[in-house]
């Protein structure tokens, strides 16, 4: 591998990477603070992106003479609340009810949830289960740099999980909701002692984790502009991945594992590419066997 | 004479399932029971038994394995490349081929035991959601190597396998399995197993080797879980790499928790419902109302959430003991 | 006692499998499609004497349903013409529909109920070839023909005398590909670019492989892609590394139109090829540009003035509101060498229609088919071209 290829490959890494990690942080933020897998999390994004595909398209059947960055922003704003609201759907309907059962009981809810919208919307007349190809927002502009292929639609990926990225740490490190959110996710009942409200908390992580989620659906759209109803199951289980890695739970490690996951992956491929899915789960096992907590999660003391 | 009834539970499960199969066979040699239905309960049998199998791994022992058709799919194809590649086994059904087919399957549920053995080392060092990330990953893992190695088939699947999977061998695999699962459960290494899932640093201090029996309860989870892979692939005739994923992992978990984690029983009843539901009568209800076959699974994962809202233990709590003495 | 509410409810199962069986004969309603309509709740009693029963088997759920719904709707279409026109001698056909899911086991629950309940006298369908295969030796041993519209692996219709299929066999669409770029293009390097997971796409890449090798040209990247990936940066990265004249890329369109998209994004200035996987108005959605110049090898091209092919681009434009793509055109075949067989056997006996069909020589869509002695259709190729966002013909290949 030479050096140019190595470097236009660790563009597409973070490229990659940065889809998974806003991905990721939904799952995180959900577990984080009720302990639940919320599998459904990557149909979220799906809905997000079929928001945005709704509304674009009517949009541009109206009129042509809005500039595409509007569009865009408008688009995100959409995909945004689109997710936010379906999350905290999911949430009031399926989860809030299983709240203090056993924790699997809802893991196994948020299964059928993730099913459920996937047949759902496959099943609708007006979406039906084929694959639709995504409106460009924004036409992707390529330029080379010392040999390396940049596009606009990467160093939007990258710049947007950034921007998205530095937004969540503010207000979970610098708000109330922020401190509220912390408190439940250490201890539910000390928090509701300290009178914190702990539902309007979870659903407060719900509607941002949703938020994360949309934004996610969006940035795929565009990137691989094509949409159907299983968009996100294979990008969802890697994030998954990807926040077990960093340690599920932590924010940062979210992060992190995101965009390690989407490097490794991009490097295994291209060492491999028949092989390259099973290498880069052999990767993340081989990571969790030396920390078996991930790699940002702080170790569990056994409680006697 | 009641008592010797009530404390023989073994005998009285035995007589009930012998009972059962008199029925299903009269009925299906009489024609009453038509292939379709025959075929059904071929599949909510298999279902039996790998859903018990994995119930051992998280209801027995509260580890928490999400890749059990990983185990599945080695057993499929170990048992499949022999009774198909090696011993190029006809269909005829006679006494030696139905031997070297039950030779095949145990050798296919070895072979998912030492994947078990090696998914369950992890296993000690992690907890929770990290090792269902892991058993995951083993799982895609397996599937990826069965997807690549062109001697078995690759993504075409390993195909040509003959239909060696009667109905008679289906349910005496899902009766034998059931019932070592239960002499396992309410042995001495059953209650072992159950104190690592209740808590294993106490039963650790009792001196319980928490690890060793961690590992066990690995090994003997998939040795069944691919004897269910072996009777699959020659009950359909094929076996195929996309069969095993994660997908069709989660469907196996959704039997187990339905039916109640920790319950063999529960597991035992989900499997049916949850089969006869979706592959017979989800189709007639929607033919009868005139809807697209494309609703079924929509119906299929509300129930599904609707069951878990209502019932979140599942069908049979874990106290509902089925098969076990009156006076425990 | 729990034994006992265990007992029962499993007294309660087994009274409702009979409960399901006795009504099992009565669920024949004369609709002839799946789709939703109100008015079937209550079916009016037709002698199911009358009516001709045809099996479809197609993933309507599940990763593939969108080639399960174009089948589907090919199928339906060629259903109602025959219909309209009165049916098959007088009778009418009705279509029963199973959902595989894309799952083996799921195919074979499938076309049991089919057989049994429904009592089908031949089936279409299924799109993949891995449920194909589990579904065949039930309909062969059953003695009830079967067309798979678009299964290619060569196996399916080894199962046995009742298996037809519809399109090429693996390694036909290959053949043409490689010898169209090395013959036509004039490309000496080139590099393939497949879905691991899926054998269909993997077999034409290995068949274009050795072809183009056997013709004296280099297969310089060889490179797979998992099954529902969108990201394909890294495998094009070093496929373009490594210089190709020519990508052959044997996924389906959905895939298609993003690769040439991020190829194209990565600087890469050479040729595409495909295979059928191409066929579909949505490519040039999904691609836009960067699909334009990319050849593939079809059944059949839209412009073809042949009547049966603008009839069928017309209709199925008009019933569905999209343009058929290659597999509902292969599902319309299918169905119609099904029921131009049980018309010329004047029966609905499997042995009478199988036998119709070995005799096939039907004008349909893909060309006129005759079935050679493996059961697989005798038909020509066409290379299509993407030029101006539109499908234009650019040559026939006989086989």
């Amino acid at each position: 591998m030479d050096l140019t290829m190595f470097f236009q490959q660790l563009i597409n890494g973070l490229q990659l990477g940065a889809i998974y990690a806003l991905i990721a942080l939904g799952y995180t933020m959900v577990y984080g603070i009720i302990r639940l897998i919320n599998f459904a999390h990557a149909d979220f994004l799906m809905v997000g992106a079929f928001a945005v595909y709704f509304f674009a398209s009517f949009i541009l059947t109206l009129t042509n003479a809005i500039p595409p960055i509007i569009i865009f922003i408008l688009g995100l704003i959409v995909a945004l609340v689109a997710g936010a609201l379906i999350a905290e759907l999911s949430n009031r309907l399926a989860y809030k009810p299983l709240r203090y059962k056993p924790r699997l009981s809802a893991l196994i809810t948020a299964v059928g949830v993730s099913m459920f919208l996937e047949y759902f919307f496959a099943s609708l007349p007006f979406i039906g289960p084929s694959f639709r190809a995504f409106p460009d927002l924004i036409k992707p502009v390529s330029f080379v740099v010392g040999g390396v292929y940049l596009n606009t639609i990467q160093l939007l990926d990258i710049g947007l999980a950034i921007v998205l990225m530095i937004l969540l740490t503010y207000i979970v490190n610098r708000t109330m909701m922020g401190k509220a959110m912390r408190a439940v996710s250490q201890d539910k009942d000390a928090a509701k002692l300290m009178g914190i409200d702990v539902e309007r908390t979870i659903t407060f992580v719900f509607l941002i984790g949703g938020a994360l989620a949309g934004a996610a659906g969006i940035l795929m759209a565009m990137t691989y502009p094509r949409i159907y109803p299983n968009m996100g199951i294979l990008p969802g289980l890697k994030a998954f991945v990807a926040a077990v890695l960093g340690g599920i739970g932590n924010i940062p490690g979210a992060m992190v594992g995101g965009f390690l996951l989407g490097i490794a992956e991009i490097y295994a491929t291209s060492f491999n590419s028949l092989l390259g899915e099973g290498i880069a789960f052999a990767i993340l096992i081989l990571v969790l066997l030396v920390r078996p907590q991930g790699l940002l999660g702080e170790k569990q003391s056994e409680k006697v | 004479m009641k008592n010797l009834w009530r404390n023989l539970p073994t005998l009285r499960f035995l007589i009930y399932a012998i009972a059962l199969y008199i029925l299903l066979m009269v009925l299906s040699s009489g024609g009453i029971l038509n292939d379709y239905i025959m075929i059904i309960i071929n599949i909510c049998l298999i279902y039996v038994i790998l859903a018990t199998s994995l119930n051992l791994i998280n209801g027995i022992t509260g580890l928490f394995s999400v890749g059990h058709m990983g185990f599945a799919a080695v057993g499929a194809y170990v048992a499949g490349t022999f009774t198909t590649l090696v011993w190029k086994l006809p269909n005829d059904g006679s006494v030696t081929t139905t031997l070297l087919f039950i030779g095949a399957l145990l050798l296919g549920g070895i072979g998912a035991a030492i994947v078990g053995f090696l998914i369950g080392m992890p296993a000690l060092r992690m907890k929770g959601d990290y090792l269902a990330i892991v058993t995951l990953g083993f799982g895609e893992i397996i599937r990826t190597i069965v997807n690549n190695i062109d001697a078995v088939g690759g993504p075409r699947g390993l195909l040509g396998i003959p239909e060696l999977s009667s109905f008679t061998i289906i349910f005496v695999a899902t009766v034998v399995t059931v019932l070592i699962l239960r002499y396992l459960v309410y042995s001495s290494h059953g209650r072992a197993m159950i104190s690592v899932r209740e808590d294993a640093t106490a039963a650790d201090l009792v001196g319980i080797n928490t690890t060793k029996y961690k590992v066990w309860s690995f090994i003997i989870g998939a040795f069944f879980a691919g004897i269910g892979g072996g009777l699959l692939a020659h009950l359909i005739q094929l076996a195929h790499p996309t069969q095993y994923g994660f997908y069709a992992s989660f469907l196996v978990l959704i039997v187990v928790y339905i039916g109640g984690v920790g319950s063999i029983t529960g597991s035992i009843l989900a499997a049916f419902v949850l089969t006869i539901l979706e592959k017979y009568l989800l189709p007639m209800v929607l033919q009868w109302a005139g809807l697209g076959v494309e609703w079924r699974m929509v119906i299929y994962s509300l129930l599904l959430i609707i069951v878990m809202i209502y019932r979140p233990e599942g069908l049979m709590p874990r106290e509902a003991k089925f098969m076990i003495p009156e006076d425990h | 006692m729990r034994t006992a509410r265990v007992l029962l409810i499993f007294a309660l199962i087994t009274g409702l499998v009979f409960f399901g069986v006795s009504c099992g004969g009565s669920t024949t309603s004369p609709t002839p499609t799946s789709s939703p309509s109100p008015t079937t709740s209550s079916p009016s009693p037709t002698p199911p004497a009358k009516d001709i029963i045809i099996g479809v088997v197609a993933p309507l759920t599940g990763d593939s349903a969108t080639f399960g719904k174009s089948t589907q709707e090919g199928a339906e279409l060629a259903t109602a013409e025959w219909n309209a026109k009165g049916g098959i001698n007088g009778s009418q056909i009705v279509l029963k529909i199973a959902d595989d899911k894309s799952d083996p086991t799921e195919g074979a629950a499938g076309i049991t109920r089919l057989i049994e309940q429904d009592k089908i006298v031949g089936e279409i369908g299924t799109v993949q070839s891995k449920v194909s295969l589990a579904i065949a030796p039930i309909l062969q041993a059953k003695k009830i023909p079967m067309i798979s519209p678009t299964s290619t692996n060569e196996k399916v219709t080894l199962v046995g005398d009742f298996i037809f299929r519809a399109c090429f066999i693996d390694n036909f669409q290959g053949v043409v590909g490689a010898a169209f770029a090395y013959d036509n293009l004039k490309v000496t390097k080139a590099a393939c670019l497949f879905d691991v997971g899926n054998d269909y796409t993997k077999g034409l890449a290995e068949n274009f492989r050795d072809a183009f090798t056997k013709l004296g040209g280099t297969i310089v990247g060889f490179e797979a892609h998992p099954t529902g990936a969108t990201d394909f940066n890294a495998q094009l990265t070093k496929i373009i590394a490594a210089g190709p004249e020519l990508i052959y890329i044997s996924d389906y369109y959905n895939d298609v139109g993003l690769i040439c998209k991020q190829a194209r994004a990565l600087g890469y200035t050479g040729f595409f090829l495909g295979g059928d996987g191409w066929d579909s108005a949505d490519l040039v959605k999904i691609g836009g540009d960067a699909v334009e110049g990319g050849f593939f090898t079809n059944h059949f091209s839209k412009d073809d003035t042949r009547p049966e092919v603008q009839a069928f681009v017309k209709d199925y434009t008009a019933k569905f509101g999209a343009p058929p793509d290659a597999l509902a055109a292969l599902a319309y075949d299918a169905a119609n060498l099904m029921f131009d067989a049980i018309s010329r056997a004047k029966s609905t006996d499997g042995t009478a229609i199988r036998d119709a069909l070995k005799v096939a020589n039907f004008k349909a869509v893909s060309g006129t088919i005759k079935f050679d002695a493996n059961r697989n259709p005798i038909k020509a190729a066409v290379i299509i071209e993407i030029k101006g966002g539109q499908q234009t013909y650019k040559a026939t290949v006989q086989p």
